[in-house]
């Protein structure tokens, strides 16, 4: 069975059944049922209208669980009345349950759930495994999230920014569990960006693609970071950067910048470098300047002193990650990889140990422990404190 | 009252392997992490990796999670009053760094895997010998009791 296909007709089918009256929550929850039965017959019985089976199945479910409800509620007739299922015309249903699930009224987790049920039809079982939660846990995050915007009516226009930040959430929590999850936010952006023609969505689809085209450089097989200079370049995937690439022009050509595309553009000219040596850093710091016009992010800041520090050296680099805040993440170990490339490996290492008691994962800490050993060792054999 | 029913006895038990920064008896090999090799640093990284996937394929892992050394303390301040938070104390006696939860057969069982997980290598490729706390959860009470 082709399960993506079936989550590709999941906010099609939500939108036929909210369309025919019913309300959003109770939609999602009749969808969801009938997601779960498609697993589990399609398999042994596949449907020759995947779409209208689903919508069927969904239909029913609805009815059956409305009837129960008001079999206390006595509101049994209204629900009976509702229009019969037939054939109807195809409006973005899915761009709206886009907006819906991305409501500025929701907390990110709770986005990030709705969007990945609703729109990306997972079931709660992979995204409570994705997000390491039990799933009654997150069974509740969104039957809440449901109830946060149950009052909210599906045709009002929303803001494609709120939309792009869960996709890009959802994009960086990368793989775990048995869902993919930058794959699904691919997925999901691609189908945001045939919907709705805007240069930042397109620019968030090339970063994303150009960053995912990495992924079996990032690491070593034993989940070891591999920082980018360092990465086998053969290893990453040519026809994502060439797709990632295509789109990212055609968006800079549209002359509406954004941050999505400004961070895409960054991560085109790494693409493009065939060796880590023959990076175009004069050009990776004009970016970040646009960057740092566009959102006056710390971050980008931080990232900004790195690459003047390949572009101009690390003193000049160390100069710019004075200006830095002291607080930002990472700004200790940027402070110690410059330090190593200006030839104080003493201070590097001491700087290495405590950005690794400062890191905010294992694969981060690790790694900065290793690279802290490695100078230590290193500093040690050469007779030198 | 006092015997132990069979339900108990063949009932797996839980326990707690804690792992601590500081607050245990001093290891054997006490070097700490930044000052070894990194290949030292990869092997001591494969070995937790391998002993964790090793329990996960007898069925005895549960949990295992590593946690940050800077925590904050925080208490409650009476009505209409946000949290007192204070901290992090440099000085704090004990600092838990991660935990694994197993589900064994007997404490045998788990003093074994603790004494396992303990011979972690460290520093020249030798065994750490680090102190683990290893700490029982209660179990549920019989519904059987006579």
């Amino acid at each position: 069975m082709d399960e993506a296909l079936l989550r590709g007709l999941t906010p099609g089918v939500l939108g036929v059944l909210v369309r025919r009256g019913a309300d959003f929550a109770a939609a999602e929850d009749a969808v969801q049922d009938a997601l779960v039965e498609a697993l589990r017959v399609w398999p042994e019985d596949p449907p020759r209208d995947p779409k209208g089976w689903l919508v069927t199945v969904a239909w029913r479910k609805f009815l059956d669980a409305s009837r129960a409800d008001t079999a206390r509620r006595r509101r049994e007739d209204r629900v009976e009345e509702e229009p019969a299922p037939g054939p109807v015309a195809e409006v973005d249903d899915t761009l709206r349950l886009y907006f819906l699930c991305a409501h500025p009224s929701l907390s990110p987790a709770s986005a990030v759930a709705l969007t990945l049920r609703a729109v990306g039809g997972l079931t709660t079982r992979q995204i409570a495994r994705a997000y390491l939660v039990p799933e009654a846990t997150m069974a509740q995050r969104i039957s809440r999230a449901k109830r946060t915007v149950s009052g909210v009516r599906l045709d009002r226009p929303g803001d494609v920014a709120t939309v792009l930040r869960v996709l890009y959430l959802v994009f960086n929590e990368g793989y775990s569990g048995d869902v993919d999850l930058a794959a699904e936010a691919i997925r999901l952006t691609r189908q945001l960006a045939a919907r709705v023609d805007h240069p930042e969505v397109a620019g968030l689809l090339a970063l994303m693609l150009l960053h995912h085209a990495r992924r079996a450089a990032r690491t070593t097989p034993d989940g070891a970071l591999v920082p980018l200079a360092e990465q086998d370049r053969s290893r990453w995937d040519t026809s994502a950067i060439a797709e990632g690439v295509a789109v990212l022009q055609g968006a800079l050509a549209r002359d509406r910048l954004g941050e999505f595309q400004a961070q895409a553009a960054v991560a085109a000219l790494h693409a493009d470098a065939p060796t880590a040596g023959e990076t175009d850093w004069v050009q990776i710091v004009e970016w970040y300047d646009e960057l740092l016009r566009l959102t006056d992010s710390p971050v980008v800041g931080l990232n900004r002193a790195v690459a003047v520090g390949e572009a101009d050296g690390p003193h000049a680099g160390l100069a710019a990650l004075a200006d830095v805040d002291a607080a930002v993440p990472r700004r200790t170990a940027a402070a110690a990889y410059l330090h190593e490339r200006a030839g104080d490996r003493a201070t590097a290492a001491r700087l290495y140990a405590e950005a690794a008691r400062a890191a905010s994962n294992l694969a981060e800490r690790d790694h900065l422990t290793r690279q802290a050993a490695r100078l230590n060792t290193a500093v040690g054999k050469d007779g030198r404190p | 009252m006092g015997r132990t029913t069979p339900e108990e006895r063949d009932t797996m038990a839980k326990y707690l392997l804690l792992k601590h920064y500081r607050g245990a008896p001093e290891a054997v090999n006490n070097v700490p992490m930044d000052r070894w090799t990194p290949e030292e640093v990869s092997a001591h990284i494969q070995y937790m990796n391998d002993f964790a996937a090793a329990l996960e394929k007898t069925g005895e892992f549960v949990d295992g999670q590593a946690l940050a050394p800077e925590g904050t303390w925080v208490r409650y301040d009476g009505e209409g009053r946000p949290p007192v938070t204070d901290g992090p104390f440099a000085e704090a006696k004990d600092l838990i760094a991660g935990w694994m939860v197993i589900d064994v057969d007997s404490y045998e069982r788990a003093v074994e895997l603790a004494g396992e997980l303990s011979a972690a290598p460290g520093a020249g490729g030798r065994p750490i010998h680090e102190w683990l706390e290893l700490r029982p959860f209660y179990g549920v009470a019989p519904t059987v009791t006579e």
